[in-house]
């Protein structure tokens, strides 16, 4: 119905140029033209009145997807709380989905979660503020135009090739380095995770930073402050909420990533902080548990909801975070 | 905002006639520039530059918009060099030493050549750290002593008396004249010996300009100032030497009450009085 | 200025070490701003070395089999195709209808600001999430089962936002003296949306749904959700058949590659045909921006 109307619009357009080319044999006036005109466009005028309407439908089909996201994530939790106590689910270090006596303790996801965020902070956050330090301060503007683009590309491969990348390769490489190192652990992915988000962290900290007007940069030079004096003391600290919340935004990418450690980290869901070992995080448990074909309405289909809703709340809170850090401090130059 | 001011030129107006009496001799060149060129990529933008700068004195550039003024200025301090496309030729001598030298440290000459902008340009920091910040990048890390540097610069800046009760405020809450003021302070706390300024006023309404010239005056008795005006008004008020920049070129450099009484070449006269730029 | 508080020998003492530090520094982060791409670098001759001897017409027009040596990824290819043809209609309609709507009809308000602010949380939603709606809205309770329109739409929903921001800027970007001509002319809204503003807007527009496109042809996390088999099943023909996509393909490839090693290689092969479609959209969306770019 709604691509009906669209067709009709979009014919009374074209139909409205074909009248003005046949009526210009009859010669009349381009004023008797719109005249006439008017008249067969009152049925398309009201049509027109519809458009805002319809626009609005379409647009609220953003609005319905979140309410579909929380209404599903929400309903289904329940469900599953009803047959885990909710304590127990947030307390438990046991993950046990598939034993005769199944035990559903989310913290061994959440362990693998945050262990695998670490890491990839920790190869992010220093790469990616010192690349973003480099563009911004540093690169002359030809050096620019050509690095920037290529580290874009870093953030356009799949992440399923990162994971087959750190699965085949990153992994079998520390293993050489570090025998001890299980063939699926956390590190290796953590590590591919990282470089994954390092073009996030500099572009967004690029951004913040080069809004910082360059009369502050010429101020501090003139005191005689070498180009490092400048970005630490005077760029860095009025570029701060940006940069804080690209860390965020990156340890919310972080959280939500699934393919890396889905492949390379196993789906051992031991509580444990060794990083050497396999770990699950929440993502990679719902990949799994999703793609074993769980029977909807037992315990375990219900538990991905329960998971998958913490990972929600939890990255949400993270992009809230940041566009309240960006918002609240934001520097008026 | 003092475009009637302009029009109307009385040069006998503010100045201080006892400046006039002072021996030449007995000051000391600190910038000495000669046949300086530059280039911005293809356009030639200054040509065969020669000029002494005393201490001492307040120098003043003039010239209509896109004559070079600025530019010279900028070169003054090397801060011209962030444009990568760049290029001089000549020297300017500060000091005995050739600063275009690439082996001069440009950290160094900004050390002693301090600069105050068109724009207040003030970091987003406290009113302390705005002053403190230069003598803690240059190694001065005793409290005690940056509170002295501190008082002493906004005193030198005759601003003291209206921030003292509100150092650690940002300095983004103060009036634009204010702002200006304090980046004069910050550029006295470093202790340099020339100022550099580059229309320091432009953007400031006439009392506060009025302030800011007061200040240029009570500072020249310690440090050489070079200032790039647009306000001729401003130029023969505070200055004691004029030079008159037109294309990239010097018409003409003299004592200021020659430039503006007595010109010797006609272009600095139609400038003058108004007929052009 | 009676007491001097800077030492100028001092100053210039310490001014040598600092700037050896500056020096320094500034090659620590031009080497960071490396790292990255030597990685990628890795990365990619890694994958080329190991997967392009498997690249043949065979390998690229045979089904799946479970015998490496036979393997082939037509499935995959047409299921990938299948989905495009799938997102990009739903994306252009309904990212671009948004679009119009929150920049030339909706008024500045609550509701507008709504919308936007729902529609940049949803870009922060982890794709796998997404996958999870798409399970339980479009397989099971639409009882799609997992088809190629599932797939389609699940994904579709994730770029979504991609599309509309893309398209926002667009239209944002067309100038207003356009439009003011063409009401000036007694045109009315909607034709001067469709005959002026769309027009000018939609090299942008495009480049924006290509990028979503290959974003979505990329993701792998929703389609592993929606329970997308690796079986060896017909090539897909329509959009309520089930079937595989390159990303799938690869996931299964590479899981199954600790039991039987040349799927790893078989994995890169793959990885490499969804790499060179990536570049090729890719490529088309750089072409567009430059071939149109400031044309007003």
């Amino acid at each position: 119905m709604i691509k009906a109307l669209i067709f009709l619009l979009f014919k009374e357009m074209e139909g409205g140029c074909r009248i003005m080319a046949t009526s210009n044999k009859n010669r009349m006036s381009v004023s008797e033209m719109i005249e006439q005109q008017k008249k067969k466009r009152k049925f398309f005028n009201q049509l027109e009145r519809l458009i805002p309407s319809l626009l609005l439908i379409i647009a609220s089909i953003s609005v319905l997807t979140t309410i579909g996201i929380v209404y599903t994530l929400f309903a289904e939790s329940v469900a599953f709380f009803r047959n885990v106590p909710i304590l127990d689910f947030f307390t438990g270090t046991i993950l046990k989905p598939l034993s005769q006596n199944p035990e559903f303790g989310v913290l061994p996801l959440l362990n693998g979660t945050i262990i695998s965020t670490v890491i990839a902070m920790l190869v992010a956050g220093p790469i990616g503020m010192m690349s973003a330090i480099y563009l911004s301060e540093y690169a002359p503007d030809n050096v620019r135009r050509v690095l920037k683009p290529l580290l874009e590309i870093l953030a356009g491969v799949p992440t399923i090739v990162y994971g087959f990348f750190a699965f085949t390769f990153v992994t079998p490489l520390l293993r050489m380095i570090f025998p001890s190192i299980e063939a699926t652990n956390i590190l290796s992915p953590g590590i591919i995770m990282g470089v994954m988000i390092i073009p996030m962290i500099a572009s967004l900290s690029e951004d913040a930073m080069s809004s910082v007007p360059n009369s502050i940069r010429e101020g501090a030079l003139a005191l005689g402050s070498t180009k490092l004096e400048t970005t630490f003391k005077v760029v860095i600290p009025a570029a701060l909420s940006g940069i804080i919340a690209s860390f965020v935004l990156g340890i919310s990418r972080a959280i939500g990533e699934t393919m890396i450690v889905a492949i390379a980290s196993g789906s051992s869901k031991n509580f444990t902080f060794d990083i050497t070992q396999s770990m699950q995080t929440m993502t990679a448990y719902i990949v799994e548990v999703a793609g074993g074909e769980a029977a909807a309405g037992t315990t375990i289909y219900y538990s991905l909801y329960a998971v998958a809703f913490t990972l929600f709340v939890f990255t949400l809170i993270m992009n809230l975070l940041a566009k309240y850090i960006s918002r609240k401090f934001r520097e008026e130059y | 905002m003092s475009t009637v001011m302009e029009k109307k030129i009385n040069l006998k107006l503010v100045r201080n006639p006892n400046e006039n009496n002072e021996p030449e001799a007995e000051k000391e060149v600190v910038y000495d520039t000669k046949g300086l060129n530059l280039w911005y990529g293809e356009t030639h933008a200054l040509k065969n530059i020669n000029m002494e700068i005393k201490e001492k004195e307040v120098t003043a550039i003039i010239g209509p918009s896109g004559c070079g003024k600025s530019t010279y200025l900028k070169t003054l301090n090397r801060m011209v060099e962030l444009v990568p496309i760049v290029k001089t030729s000549g020297q300017i001598t500060y000091k005995g030493k050739n600063i275009l030298d690439k082996s001069f440290r440009v950290e160094d000459l900004r050390t002693q050549v301090g600069m105050v902008f068109q724009k207040a340009n003030p970091f987003p920091k406290s009113i302390y750290e705005n002053i403190a910040y230069g003598p803690k990048i240059h190694g001065i890390k005793n409290k005690k002593i940056l509170d002295e540097i501190v008082e002493k610069s906004l005193r030198g800046a005759f601003i003291w008396d209206e921030l003292k009760d509100r150092l650690n405020d940002n300095a983004y809450g103060l009036s634009g004249g204010q702002q200006q003021r304090l980046c004069i302070a910050r550029c006295l706390a470093v202790e340099p010996n020339v100022i550099l300024m580059d229309e320091p006023t432009s953007a400031l309404d006439p009392k506060s300009t009025l302030r800011i010239e007061e200040l240029v005056q009570e500072l020249k008795k310690d440090y050489a100032i070079v200032i790039v005006t647009h306000n001729m008004q401003q130029a023969a008020r505070i200055s004691d030497k004029t030079a008159f920049f037109l294309n990239g070129e010097i018409i003409e450099y003299d004592n200021t009450d020659h430039i503006f009484n007595n010109p010797t070449d006609e272009r600095t006269g139609d400038y003058i009085s108004g007929r052009f730029g | 200025m009676t007491t001097k508080y800077m030492d100028a020998q001092l100053v210039e003492k310490r001014m040598s070490s600092r700037v050896r530090k500056n020096t320094g520094w500034k090659g620590l982060f031009f080497a960071s701003t490396l790292f990255g791409l030597v990685v990628l670098a890795i990365l990619l001759v890694r994958i080329f070395t190991q997967g392009m001897e498997y690249i043949n017409i065979d390998f690229l027009m045979n089904h799946l089999s479970t015998d490496a040596s036979r393997a082939g990824i037509m499935g995959a290819i047409l299921g990938t195709a299948w989905l495009m043809v799938v997102v990009i209609p739903v994306t252009m309609i309904i990212g671009v209808g948004t679009a119009i709507y929150l920049e030339l009809y909706a008024k500045k308000g609550k509701l507008q600001s709504f919308i936007a602010t729902n529609i940049s949380n949803l870009a922060g939603v982890p794709s796998i999430v997404y996958g999870l709606l798409g399970l339980t809205l479009f397989v099971r309770a639409l009882e799609f089962g997992n088809v190629i329109l599932a797939g389609g739409l699940t994904l579709s929903l994730l770029v979504l936002p991609i599309v509309i921001v893309a398209a926002q800027e667009a239209l944002r970007a067309v100038p207003g003296q356009l439009s003011e001509a063409s009401y000036g002319m007694g045109a009315t809204k909607w034709q001067t949306v469709r005959r002026i503003i769309l027009p000018a807007a939609l090299p942008g527009i495009l480049t924006g749904a290509i990028l979503a496109l290959s974003r979505a042809i990329g993701e792998t996390a929703p389609l592993t959700v929606l329970g997308i088999p690796a079986l060896l099943i017909p090539f897909p023909s329509g959009i309520f058949d089930t079937f595989t996509a390159l990303p799938m393909q690869i996931y299964y490839w590479t899981i199954d590659s600790s039991l039987v090693a040349e799927y790893a290689n078989l994995a890169a092969a793959t990885i490499i045909v969804l790499l060179i479609l990536l570049f090729l959209l890719n490529s088309i969306a750089i072409l567009i921006r430059n071939k149109f770019q400031q044309r007003y």
